[in-house]
């Protein structure tokens, strides 16, 4: 899955962190597939990250050039945008298929 | 709605039913494929998402993947959300854009508050109207599946379910417990004359709305008229309530504004 949809993924199953939040992910398998860039859907996105959610996500990558936070007038800032644009939308990682289900 | 044949919600839970040989029907009939494709488009057009922006979208029953196929065709990205591992094998083989997830939404919608830009359901929700635990309360869990909904959305969003309501009680039960998760809105009907072709949309706002949407343009049943899928179809407020007789509504040919009014059980009207 898109590391944007991990990232805004809140699990209730115990012990997965405070808040269920967030799910464990495994260096196992990342693609990465490009996406047609677009900064204002990557703007709007930007508030919703959840920075230290996906700081780790990153890491457990080894995902390098990852911004470590939201920079002042990140709205137009067009290579900000992009290294945003690739981690949340063009890297994939995990299984294909995520289950929800939830534990007892 | 003419069902001559069983329902499938009496047969058994949706997992159950959407098995491979289900599932296929929906990578292989082309009549099926067709009418889920229109159903989508309808159900993004009553969307009304502002022109020329990709969102972040839910699927609700995403099923083979046949609606979100049309949101990524109009830019969008998407996620996913069913019960049936069967179909999503299927969405996997036909390699869709959107990522997918395997789950109840009876259980709820684990995402963030304002994750989602909008949300589009289609032939899903009906399912929740039947219990197939002995522990399932369908109205406890459509009220699970549409507050948790009205969260993940972001703030004065919509979503448009598309649904196949077995009777007047049942879509009063879904849209019940609709309003008490917060949602305004109501019911739109394509095609109310026809037994085959009569679609229902259960269009629901989350708050007051950010963007203008056509519903509220004066200009909009010009439009609504010049588009594709409304050029035939008569959109007409359902509005539910107590104590109406409702087996065989009386319809109107005259069609009307999408704006909607969600009623509350306790209104008298």
């Amino acid at each position: 899955m898109k590391l944007l949809t991990h990232n805004l993924l809140s699990s209730h199953v115990r012990g997965v962190g405070p808040r269920g939040f967030p799910l464990r992910l495994q260096a196992t398998e990342v693609r990465i597939n490009p996406v047609e860039f677009n900064p204002d859907f990557v703007a709007r996105m930007i508030p919703k990250v959840e920075w230290a959610a996906l700081l780790e996500a990153a890491d457990t990558l080894h995902l390098v050039e990852v911004p470590k936070g939201p920079i002042e007038g990140y709205e137009h800032d067009e290579k900000f945008l992009r290294q945003m644009h690739h981690v949340l939308l063009e890297v994939r990682t995990g299984p294909s298929l995520a289950s929800l289900a939830t534990a007892g | 709605m003419a069902f001559r044949s069983k329902r499938p919600e009496h047969g058994g839970p949706p997992e159950l039913f959407y098995d491979k040989n289900e599932a296929r029907k929906y990578v292989r009939n082309s009549r099926m494929i067709d009418v889920q494709t229109k159903m989508a488009g309808r159900a993004l057009e009553l969307l009304y998402l502002p022109e020329g922006q990709p969102c972040y979208l839910l699927d609700i029953g995403c099923g083979s993947g046949l609606s979100g196929d049309y949101l990524s065709d109009e830019g969008h990205y998407w996620v996913g959300l069913d019960i049936s591992p069967a179909m999503l094998d299927a969405a996997l083989d036909r390699d869709t854009e959107g990522d997918l997830l395997l789950g109840d939404m009876g259980q709820g919608i684990p995402f963030k508050p304002g994750s989602f830009d909008g949300c589009i359901s289609i032939s899903a929700i009906q399912w929740l109207c039947n219990a197939n635990k002995k522990s399932d309360i369908p109205a406890k869990r459509l009220y699970c599946f549409f507050s948790s909904l009205y969260s993940v959305l972001v703030r004065g969003a919509r979503a448009v379910l598309q649904l196949y309501p077995e009777n007047s009680e049942q879509l009063e039960l879904i849209t019940t417990q609709a309003t008490k998760a917060g949602f305004t809105g109501g019911v739109v009907v394509d095609f109310p004359n026809s037994a085959k072709a009569k679609k229902f949309y259960l269009c629901l706002f989350s708050g007051p709305s950010t963007f203008m949407p056509k519903a509220l343009n004066e200009n909009n049943e010009e439009e609504a008229r010049e588009s594709e899928f409304t050029s035939e179809s008569e959109g007409r407020l359902l509005p539910p309530h107590r104590g109406s007789t409702r087996g065989s509504a009386p319809s109107t040919q005259r069609p009307v504004p999408l704006v909607l009014t969600l009623v509350s059980t306790d209104d008298t009207r």
